[in-house]
């Protein structure tokens, strides 16, 4: 459930994007949804709904996704503001780790008998 | 609700059923039954599906504690679900490929390249269950003012605004393919998209509320718990929220009618009344034959082959059946099908023929209610049209202030 499931409506990388659709002014515009579930959790993506305002947002969210208890915290943001990275990029744009095995601890040699190590 | 009529909810509840009365009319005895009986004499694997309470307050996490599990689509099968996701989760390496990630039984995302014809009928049959979501709030909603009493009121408001709810969960998931709300709800509206044919039956007594949340819901929780494994991720998600609150439907169709069962005579003929006119038209939910002759030319196929559908039509109807026969003995309701027994060599119940005639005349336009539940729809958005033009109107002056007070 982690990480926005509707992408930024004018991403132009994306083969699926939607044609820039008039919903400006056929219905309200979109927010994604977080919640934090309780403390020291922190918060998910939980899907999205339209509203006209952020304050609406926050009340609409409250009652589709929060009926039952599921939340302590909300945050809506404009999916409109959300940057996501491309799928068509994905590979050189997460290129750079792929290589630096040595970033994991099992990437090191050490005598078996070390404790705590 | 928030979407087709904002005007209509105030903190979550209908404005026009805030006026709480109170009918004891032939009903008068509702509840009391159920707080007669000691817990014990219900069905030991109903009970195992945790506490209800029936003593004490009347409103809210009373109902349900909110800490149980809300069970009755926690089944093996929900549960080998989630714990099928926890594990591919943690695979990889297949790629982005749309057909290496369906083979790998992997999740297709929003953004993922996927085949036009996948995309199509996912937006087909999410709107449809949207649309079955939302117009399945009419014929319960039919009795909200006539509930028999205020914990019954309160419950079915509750149950309502989950059907609300589950209709913005999957318009929601729908929208992430690229459409837009407002046109699927055109589609609706002008019937070039269906909903469930279930609905266009009425809800001529209070019963009928009990043999909804029971036999409907309960076909349902059978349909879209195989769904939480939806190939496509934001349906998958959507529907493991819709499943847990099914439970609640259920149970509460099933303490409706339990409660009836143990009333007088006239509240036991008037649940059985209302199991003769819905169990037939529930079967007939998990959609025509698709097994066996009948395996080609309808969707199921392709479905499966995409991870779309888990199970065939047919397959689903039966363990339905098989599930539904015990708790219709434990009611004391009599299923209104002269053939129905067990058959040991098949290890399931053997059943009579569904009248697809019918289900495909109601799903033509031809129900009893199809004409009543769209042109209510349709009044509801339209008669909603001023609160989502002045909420736009007021937004946009907000920004303009915030605007200009930053210049």
């Amino acid at each position: 459930m982690s990480g926005a499931t509707n992408p930024p409506r004018t991403d132009s990388h994306d083969p699926q994007a939607p044609a820039e659709v008039a919903h400006q002014e056929r219905s309200w515009p979109l927010w994604e949804v977080f919640v934090r579930g309780k403390r020291g959790l922190s918060h998910v993506h939980v899907g999205s709904l339209h509203a006209p305002d952020a304050t609406l947002a926050l009340r609409n969210a409250r009652d589709v996704y929060t009926r039952r208890q599921e939340g302590v915290s909300i945050w809506v943001v404009r999916a409109d503001d959300v940057t996501a990275s491309s799928p068509a990029e994905k590979d050189s744009f997460f290129d750079p780790a792929a290589d630096k095995v040595y970033r994991h601890p099992s990437f090191y040699d050490v005598p078996e008998d070390v404790e705590y190590l | 609700m928030v979407v087709p009529v904002p005007v209509r909810m105030v903190g979550g509840v209908p404005v026009g059923v805030l006026v709480f009365v109170c009918h004891h009319g032939i009903l008068s005895g509702d509840g009391d039954p159920a707080a007669a009986s000691p817990r014990s004499t219900v069905d030991p694997a109903l009970d195992a599906l945790g506490p209800i309470s029936h003593t004490g307050l009347m409103y809210g996490n009373d109902v349900i504690d909110p800490n149980e599990p809300l069970n009755a689509a926690e089944t093996a099968v929900y549960d080998a679900a989630a714990a099928h996701d926890d594990q591919r989760d943690s695979r990889g390496g297949v790629g982005d490929e749309f057909d290496a990630l369906i083979a790998a039984d992997q999740r297709i995302e929003p953004r993922d390249a996927m085949p036009e014809k996948y995309r199509e009928t996912l937006v087909r049959q999410i709107a449809q269950h949207a649309h079955s979501e939302i117009i399945g709030m009419q014929p319960e909603g039919n009795w909200i003012s006539r509930a028999p009493s205020l914990r019954r009121k309160a419950i079915l408001i509750a149950k309502v605004q989950d059907e609300a709810g589950h209709g913005l969960y999957l318009y929601s998931a729908a929208e992430t393919l690229g459409v837009d709300r407002q046109e699927l709800l055109d589609r609706l509206h002008d019937g070039r998209q269906k909903y469930s044919s279930i609905f266009n039956y009425p809800t001529l007594t209070w019963a009928d509320c009990g043999a909804i949340g029971w036999l409907v819901d309960g076909a349902a929780i059978m349909n879209q718990v195989p769904l939480c494994r939806c190939s496509y991720g934001p349906y998958a998600r959507a529907m493991i929220r819709v499943c847990k609150e099914e439970s609640f439907h259920q149970r509460q169709g099933f303490e409706i009618l339990w409660t009836l069962m143990r009333g007088t005579e006239a509240q036991q003929a008037m649940a059985q009344d209302a199991a003769d006119r819905w169990w037939w038209p529930a079967l007939a939910m998990f959609g025509p034959p698709d097994t066996g002759e009948a395996t080609k030319g309808g969707h199921t196929e392709q479905s499966m082959a995409w991870g779309i559908k888990r199970f065939a039509n047919d397959d689903l109807r039966q363990r339905f059946v098989d599930m539904m026969v015990p708790q219709a003995e434990k009611l004391g309701v009599v299923l209104p099908d002269p053939e129905l027994r067990w058959n040991d060599e098949r290890g399931h119940y053997d059943f009579g023929e569904i009248d697809w005639d019918e289900f495909w005349q109601v799903l033509r336009g031809d129900g009893p209610c199809n004409a009543e539940r769209i042109a209510h729809r349709r009044r509801a958005h339209e008669e909603g049209a001023w609160v989502r033009e002045a909420a736009n109107a007021y937004a946009a002056k907000q920004a303009a202030r915030t605007k200009e007070s930053a210049a």
